[in-house]
């Protein structure tokens, strides 16, 4: 073959300011923007929920920046971007995206991505996407209230549905287009690398499980966000160019009938939603392999059951495509469609527990050390098992139809896929921090944020579970007006100090970040004692990580405490001979 | 034994230059493009078909002649062009340079000739009254769906015209490999793919079934 595979990835190093730091090609680069980029978003939806929880706790008080006491309308607003943002621009840009970008072709051995500069533009238009999504909060009438999953006939009909369904409803799908565009090209870009750019010996089999998860998440994005492209596309038809692929006849809104007919929400859902669903995996899975390699290296033991973990990863994958129905079980689909999404959706549980069961394999026995980043990964299992258990729940058609838009929902998809992806991101930043950026986190700092942090999640959404079962709905901007809802109101008071609490506490992760930056104590090349390739090179590594060679591996990642080594872990590059 | 130094670039390491799964990343990546891509056009062509089942009034507007004939020639040309790219791609493995830019421009001359007919057909069913938003014949989706669908394919034929030209004219200066023709040849047969479901799917199945 006339062009070798690597033969790609290998650029000049650049010079200037602009070509090093703005837009560089350097995959480690556009990682910390991407990371950046979500640390950004994080804040964002963060002190947008902060003015949710005011709002639940307070309805009469007027706070800063809002004008006078929140209106209903304002609280949807920030429902629907505090959604937005979190899941597009946090959970799918920083596992994935972000550590992804940077630590995925250092493990396989690889100078760079496949497509430097694809990888490179996939930033550039997330950055893009961001920049239009934020500007939906400064135009006439602000910022959507149709939620992140964007249902019409709400999201389609303009402006005489509610404020924010005007221009900001057009910038929200425009910007989702745009993010469709930036994952598809950073998914073919990890798709093709992990495949093409391995080093020698770097068997399929003896990739880390981070690759692993890395790998089979991008080709989740692949195939879901192309389908929200066409989902976004038909929903802008809608606004711009007067279709109703989406909108029903016979509509009243506002006192006015509406024009469109012959077009069916329940498509959206479809459509949404066989992207959706894959889309929650899209934000665990690079978390769970984040857990996987931090839970064996500071147990230090191998990973219980490697085969099993990366064929639960595809499972989990595989089964994500089939069980979109599960979110419209109220929609009057059929029972039999149900009981079908019903059973692939349970079956969801088999691989999901195998992973956490081999989890607890691998602490059993270890000499467990109790890092930041292990203390993350900890978190992360016992969060994922509590969401996760929820999800039986909601999985049953019967029980659904009750629990469906209340807060058990809520409570069911933060723990397990937006609290346990941020405990995933926040392991994955405490282990790789000294990699990236050459220092060490202070410990001390880190500890006190996790210990607030783990407290403050289980105390802001197992209240929850409780109020969603007592039936609140989701969405409602307070409890007046519903006289049951009423005796609810110390529950959201309680939520809502916590959430103040825990919100205030993510200053100490911020504080440590950017100190550690500049002052932490130098990090060595493998301050973990762990096994595989980023840790060969030197922190933060240069340019082309290898320094123009490519290392030869020799071993599985997790190749711990094996017996009659000389030391009580072997890198992948150790020639050292190991028999099991 | 760790690198195989060639001319200062870093090349594969599995033993002697074949990548792992012996296909070059850029042929790779235009693989996992379409693979993406066809999700796309799956999803319009599932919301095609989801709002026409849904409809009690759907049209069936096309005839025999003119709809479905000069349909039947698009696709004689797009499915011709598909023959020249082969024999483009074929041309440019064996280093026959000049033979490749000619079948090139045959194949652009296909979609190009697509490209013509599909816009005049358009021109006469927005004439006939044939919008995104109502038709004069039934369910206003049957317009939704029809220029979503056509459009964006018609856009990627368009497309694939311009890198078919970029192709040629890189070819001919000899800063592309042959190998960059055959990615472009994949992109070209996807775009004669999907158009093998819309025909039918859009066109056939708009045919009014009576006598």
């Amino acid at each position: 073959m006339a062009h070798a595979a690597g033969a790609h990835a290998v650029h000049e190093a650049p010079t200037g300011f602009i070509r090093k730091y703005i837009f560089s090609l350097d995959h480690k680069v556009i990682g910390i923007q991407y990371y950046l980029l979500a640390l950004v978003a994080v804040w964002v939806g963060m002190i947008l929920s902060l003015y949710m929880r005011l709002r639940l706790a307070w309805p009469t008080e007027e706070f800063p920046l809002v004008g006078g006491v929140m209106t209903p309308e304002a609280y949807l607003s920030l429902v629907t971007m505090h959604g937005t943002i979190m899941v597009f621009f946090v959970l799918t840009t920083a596992p994935q995206s972000g550590f992804g970008n940077y630590i995925l072709p250092i493990q396989i051995g690889a100078a760079d991505m496949a497509f430097p500069f694809l990888n490179a533009l996939s930033f550039w238009v997330t950055f893009l996407s961001f920049a239009v999504m934020l500007a939906a909060f400064f135009v006439s009438g602000g910022a959507p209230i149709s939620g992140w999953t964007g249902y019409p006939p709400l999201s389609a009909v303009g402006e005489v549905a509610g404020p924010g369904l005007g221009l900001g409803q057009t910038l929200w799908v425009v910007s989702l287009a745009i993010f469709c565009g930036g994952a598809l090209l950073g998914a073919l870009n990890f798709i093709a690398t992990t495949l093409d750019l391995r080093a020698k010996g770097m068997y399929l089999m003896r990739m880390p499980l981070t690759v692993w998860a890395w790998f089979i998440t991008a080709i989740l994005g692949l195939l879901a966000f192309g389908v929200l492209l066409a989902a976004g596309v038909l929903l802008l038809m809608d606004r711009v160019a007067g279709t109703s692929f989406f909108i029903p006849g016979g509509l009243v809104i506002s006192e006015q009938i509406i024009s469109h007919k012959g077009g069916s929400p329940l498509l959206w859902q479809h459509l949404f939603w066989f992207f959706g669903h894959p889309e929650v995996y899209i934000a665990i899975l690079p978390g769970m392999g984040v857990v996987s390699q931090i839970l064996s290296t500071f147990a230090r033991k191998p990973i219980f059951g490697y085969r099993a973990m990366v064929y639960a990863i595809m499972g989990i994958g595989g089964l994500g495509f089939l069980v979109w129905g599960h979110h419209m079980f109220i929609s009057g689909m059929s029972p039999y469609s149900a009981i079908a999404f019903s059973v692939l959706t349970l079956s969801i549980g088999v691989p999901s527990a195998i992973k956490t069961f081999n989890w607890l394999g691998t602490l059993i026995g270890g000499r467990i050390r109790f890092t930041t980043p292990m203390l993350y990964a900890l978190g992360f299992v016992s969060l994922f098992v509590t969401g996760g258990l929820s999800g039986l729940f909601l999985g049953q058609p019967s029980l659904d139809l009750y629990l469906h838009d209340t807060y058990f929902v809520l409570a069911h998809f933060h723990m397990v896929m937006g609290v346990a992806a941020i405990f995933g991101i926040f392991a994955g930043t405490y282990f790789w921090f000294p990699k990236m950026f050459g220092r060490m986190m202070n410990e001390p700092l880190g500890k006190l944020h996790f210990w607030i942090t783990f407290i403050g999640v289980y105390a802001i959404f197992m209240p929850m579970h409780y109020i969603g079962i007592a039936g609140h709905p989701r969405r409602y901007a307070e409890t007046s007006g519903v006289e049951y809802l009423g005796s609810l109101q110390p529950v959201h008071d309680f939520i809502s100090i916590v959430a103040i609490v825990t919100i205030a506490a993510q200053f100490i992760f911020l504080f440590n970040f950017f100190w550690s930056l500049y002052h932490g104590e130098k990090a060595s090349v493998n301050p973990w004692e762990c096994t595989t390739l980023e840790w060969t090179v030197p922190s933060p590594p240069p340019h082309d990580n290898f320094g123009g060679h490519s290392p030869v591996v020799y071993h599985g990642a997790y190749e711990y405490n094996v017996p009659g080594a000389s030391q009580d872990y072997i890198m992948q590059t150790s020639p050292e001979k190991v028999t099991h | 034994m760790a690198t195989i130094e060639t001319g200062g670039t870093t090349t594969s390491v599995w033993g002697g230059g074949a990548s792992p799964f012996a296909i070059p990343s850029k042929k790779l990546g235009m693989w996992l493009f379409i693979v993406s891509d066809a999700l796309t056009f799956s999803a319009l062509l599932i919301a095609y078909s989801y709002s026409r089942v849904a409809s009690a009034d759907w049209p069936l507007p096309f005839h025999f002649w003119p709809s479905i004939v000069v349909a039947s020639v698009m696709t004689f040309c797009l499915l011709s062009s598909s023959v020249t790219m082969v024999m483009a791609v074929a041309a440019a493995k064996q280093g026959r340079v000049g033979a490749t830019v000619n079948w090139l421009l045959a194949t652009m001359l296909g979609g190009v000739a697509f490209i013509i007919l599909h816009a005049n057909e358009w021109r006469t069913l927005i004439g006939e009254g044939l919008r995104p938003f109502d038709n004069p014949w039934g369910s206003p989706l049957f317009g939704a769906t029809f220029f979503t669908c056509t459009g964006l394919h018609m856009l990627h034929v368009t497309i694939g015209v311009i890198v078919l030209g970029v192709m040629a004219i890189g070819f001919k200066k000899g800063r592309y490999p042959a190998d960059y023709v055959e990615i472009s040849g994949l992109y070209w047969h996807f775009v004669d793919l999907v158009w093998m479901f819309i025909f039918p799917l859009i066109y056939l199945m708009s045919v009014p079934l009576e006598h």
